[in-house]
């Protein structure tokens, strides 16, 4: 007879975790595996740490976003929208 | 939905001939054109060139535009377009790898194996990461320049160049990625993973040198 409780829950290792990080952050993970991710990172500090700092990444990445747009280069492109308008 | 509606509303003024509104759609994305052309071509003169070039789609296209995906990924889809054709005309030489090939050559372990104790590819923690997640943003980009973070990003395969500037740099999300790109869900997903994991492991070793 199989009992419920017998039944191994998946347990993740460091190794298999940093492979996951991506999906777990996307919430795709299949929900077992999800909850296997929470309870290793609830026990293992360097994880967290691995998490933290792919959302750091994240951060340092938005960063590298400059939107200043010459202003030469909005008056040309200005003139060449109002010139086609004309045509 | 309320991207749509400002969206139609833009159309609207563009299609009227409204140049004060083309050049708050030129502030808003001109730069994150140029940086999405740069991931097909190899200088950013030449980005520069195919965002202009993308302009006058805009401009000559505006009147077809149908509102069947935001107005933002029909910029960024011409952008593509003429990115695609003029990178391969720029390299004529070099040969241009398929998506597959791409995938499998860059194939490996997020972190090196040798940092792991235990059986292989179940293993723990042998040496690892240093803290530095919590670093000040202050410190942190003190350290590191947006230079040398931007040629890091450069140095990653085209694909993951492409999906990590359009989902972490610029904001996409996945689905208006996938769309873009012409990718799977999994084929972008595996894209950012191997981006975001080679970014963090160089900024590792980054902070590593530095501190």
């Amino acid at each position: 007879m199989k009992l419920a409780f017998w039944r191994r829950r998946p347990e993740i290792a460091c190794q298999q975790w940093v492979e996951m990080v991506t999906d777990y952050l996307e919430g795709v993970l299949p929900p077992a595996l999800q909850e296997a991710a929470d309870r290793h990172l609830d026990a293992c500090p360097p994880c967290r740490e691995y998490l933290a700092q792919m959302r750091r990444t994240i951060s340092v990445a938005r960063s590298l976003r400059d939107d200043d747009v010459p202003a030469d280069v909005v008056a040309a492109l200005a003139r060449a929208f109002s010139d086609y308008g004309r045509e | 939905m309320e991207d749509a509606v400002r969206d139609r509303a833009i159309v609207e003024r563009l299609r009227g001939g409204d140049e004060a509104a083309f050049r708050e759609l030129v502030q808003r994305h001109h730069a994150s054109m140029v940086r999405f052309a740069e991931t097909f071509v190899p200088s950013r003169a030449v980005a520069e060139e195919v965002a202009q070039e993308a302009w006058v789609g805009v401009i000559k296209g505006i009147g077809g535009f149908e509102g069947r995906s935001l107005l933002s990924t029909w910029i960024f889809r011409i952008v593509a377009n003429i990115g695609r054709s003029r990178g391969a005309r720029e390299r004529r030489t070099a040969p241009v790898s398929t998506l597959e090939q791409e995938l499998a050559e860059t194939a490996g372990p997020s972190v090196a194996a040798r940092r792991f104790s235990g059986p292989t590819g179940q293993g723990e923690w042998a040496q690892p990461p240093a803290r530095w997640s919590d670093v000040p943003d202050e410190r942190l980009l003190s350290q590191l320049t947006i230079e040398r973070v931007s040629s890091l990003a450069a140095q990653l395969s085209e694909n993951q160049r492409r999906v990590f500037t359009l989902r972490d740099v610029e904001g996409y999300t996945s689905v208006e990625v996938c769309e873009l790109l012409e990718l799977s869900e999994v084929n972008q997903r595996v894209l950012l993973h191997r981006a975001r994991s080679r970014i963090r492991a160089a900024l590792e070793q980054e902070m590593e040198v530095r501190s």
